[in-house]
């Protein structure tokens, strides 16, 4: 025990690393190698995410677009460009994803769910999940998010926070958003439950892969004009 | 011969013409191109300026347009909305003049004759020249206009009443110029006139008292109206009195955010990153000078606590707190409190730690932070945030260990004082 001792011994500072790893320490308390829930709510892994989707996301955070306190906080005195390098660190980070869950969904639910992957449906304006979020649904770099590797819970909140408000404010058009609400509670609950049983299969595909239109679709993320060059 | 002369004559009367002409035109360019010259640095001092007084740090709200206002600040006395200042005629300071500008920001008073609430810390801003304010003006009304409505104060009765603004300024605002003191140098003079004009450090490192009136003139310290963060005092050489310091490690602070002794956090790292940093290398300094005046000297530097007993239970709580520590702390805080002077700062006779009132290290645990990313710190280490990581009452064990760990000295602190510190962006 350590208490009231008057004189403080006399010993060398801690020793810090110069490096990028020591310096998102931070972030790693509750974004550590896997997605969890903490008391107040689910912190999604960041490791190995396209770097131009992290940036969009911490940019939000600090500017109160996509709105949770503590991260509005922790980012408030940090610039895009210090942002963007955190973005590169966590995108270039090996990940380990985990195994596919099992699930429960009917064959003809499966089916329909594989209707919307790959060719949406026009009726409703829903464009293909694939021509966003790449034909493997790895997502395209920089900006789009993979969407396998997931956990349904986090799946389900992102959803629930799309179509019910309160992820995003402000940044409008928001796309996924906009396609969220369009989607029945039927079709949001089994596509929760049949993405994190897909297998993982590498890794975000390169720019190119985007499907015409759906840059200008989705132009908000794009249009957020970082500092990210593709 | 006559016609000649005549010839002559008209000759001379053009020439004359030509002359004058030419003269008028020079002269008239001239003295445009220096109005044009004037007005530049007029704006380019008044862009200056408006850093200094950081009026984006109110006027701008999170992730808002520069200077369209809307950002609220929530007090006592109700939701204090900021106005828009860009120059958009309908919505913003579009249709004001400078005598305008300047009856708001001297006399604490709007365009229609209206009082202003001192949120508007127009107590302070009354010490700012004519010529500073016509700046600040002349490059407001330069920046892009934004065309943006924001909400109305909410403000509670009683409070809402211009005649209670009339006997709230009558008993508490004493309004005029800085006026320098002679006996002091013109470096200590400017230094005085940015901390208590434009940089108006009072409005926040003052108490306040029921009425959110500065108790005095001095900045002694006082939580801060709207925020659950407490401006030490800059006198206090137990708080954020710098008499002790170089100017050197003052200037290190408020132009990086960080030095030896210190980091900067929540308001104050803010206006480190939105306004100290950018001040010229003289204006620091003079800054520095002011302030290392009004700073306490170090008379006893080890002074001695007489310890209380500590009964078990006290024992007890400071031993949670240690285990706490060693899990969560150490790693970056040091076995012995020691930190990483200028990276993580040292725990162990910090003077923030110890102080008084416990809401700036309960605040640092519940949410963390980063130093503010400047020129001289560009790439900050941070802190992360423990509010959803351990419950309250680790929280208060182990800021009371820190409190009272390797020499340090100071009040236990409860789980109700961390709930107190939630909430509040800023």
């Amino acid at each position: 025990m350590l208490f009231f001792t008057s004189v403080v011994a006399a010993d060398a500072p801690v020793e810090v690393a110069d490096t990028m790893a020591e310096r998102v320490k931070s972030c790693m308390l509750c974004h550590g190698d896997q997605d969890k829930t903490g008391l107040d709510a689910y912190y999604p892994r960041i490791t190995g995410k396209p770097a131009g989707y992290l940036l969009n996301q911490l940019v939000n955070f600090r500017d109160g677009k996509r709105y949770y306190q503590p991260m509005a906080i922790l980012l408030e005195n940090l610039t895009d460009e210090y942002l963007q390098e955190m973005a590169e660190y966590f995108a270039a980070q090996p990940y380990d994803y985990p195994l596919p869950r099992s699930h429960a969904l009917l064959p003809t639910t499966v089916q329909e769910i594989q209707v919307l992957i790959d060719s949406g449906d026009a009726t409703r304006d829903l464009p293909a999940c694939s021509a966003c979020h790449g034909a493997d649904l790895m997502g395209i770099k920089p900006f789009i998010p993979g969407l396998l590797g997931l956990p349904s819970a986090y799946l389900a909140a992102q959803f629930g926070g799309w179509r019910n408000g309160g992820i995003m404010r402000g940044q409008t058009p928001d796309c996924m958003s906009e396609i969220a609400k369009k989607l029945s509670q039927e079709e949001v609950n089994a596509l929760t439950l049949w993405l994190p049983a897909q297998a993982v299969s590498g890794e975000p595909a390169e720019q190119d892969a985007l499907v015409e239109g759906a840059a200008e679709r989705c132009k908000s993320i794009f249009s957020m004009g970082r500092i990210i060059t593709p | 011969m006559i016609e000649l002369t005549s010839v002559r004559c008209v000759n001379r009367l053009q020439l004359v013409w030509l002359f004058s002409g030419w003269l008028f035109g020079i002269l008239f360019f001239a003295t445009v191109g220096a109005t044009a010259n004037v007005m530049e640095t007029k704006q380019q001092r008044g862009a200056y300026l408006t850093r200094v007084a950081n009026c984006a740090g109110c006027h701008t709200a999170r992730g808002g347009a520069a200077y369209a206002g809307g950002r609220i600040l929530n007090t006592p006395f109700g939701e204090f909305v900021t106005s828009n200042i860009t120059p958009d005629a309908e919505t913003g300071l579009g249709r004001w003049s400078e005598e305008d500008f300047w009856q708001a920001l001297h006399h604490g008073k709007s365009k229609d004759g209206r009082y202003l609430y001192p949120a508007f810390p127009y107590t302070e801003y009354t010490r700012i020249s004519r010529q500073d304010a016509d700046a600040i003006f002349s490059y407001l009304q330069s920046v892009a206009p934004v065309r943006q409505i924001n909400p109305e104060h909410n403000i509670h009765a009683p409070y809402d009443k211009q005649f209670l603004l009339f006997l709230w300024r009558a008993w508490y605002f004493k309004e005029g110029v800085y006026q320098p003191d002679s006996t002091k140098s013109q470096e200590w003079n400017r230094g005085a006139y940015l901390v208590e004009g434009l940089g108006h450090c009072n409005a926040c490192h003052t108490a306040r008292n029921v009425w959110g009136a500065s108790k005095d003139n001095q900045p002694l310290g006082g939580e801060i109206i709207g925020s659950r963060w407490y401006a030490p005092s800059l006198i206090s050489i137990q708080q954020a009195g710098v008499g002790h310091w170089s100017i050197e490690d003052i200037v290190e602070l408020l132009s990086t955010g960080i030095n030896q002794h210190a980091v900067t956090s929540g308001p104050m790292a803010t206006i480190v990153r939105q306004s100290l940093q950018y001040l010229t290398a003289e204006d620091q300094r003079a800054m520095a000078v002011y302030l290392k005046s009004l700073g306490e000297q170090d008379k006893n530097p080890q002074p001695k606590h007489k310890i209380p007993p500590m009964p078990e239970v006290v024992r007890q709580y400071l031993a949670r707190g240690e285990s706490i520590y060693e899990k969560h702390c150490q790693d970056c805080h040091g076995k012995f409190g020691q930190g990483a002077p200028g990276i993580y700062p040292p725990l162990a006779g910090n003077r923030a730690v110890m102080m008084s009132s416990p809401r700036n290290v309960i605040r640092s645990v519940l949410y963390g932070g980063y130093a503010p990313v400047t020129a001289g710190n560009p790439r900050p280490y941070g802190m992360p945030p423990y509010q959803h990581i351990i419950r309250d009452i680790e929280i208060s064990q182990v800021i009371s260990y820190i409190r009272n760990a390797w020499g340090n000295f100071g009040s236990l602190v409860s789980p109700d004082e961390i709930d107190q510190g939630r909430g509040s962006e800023h």
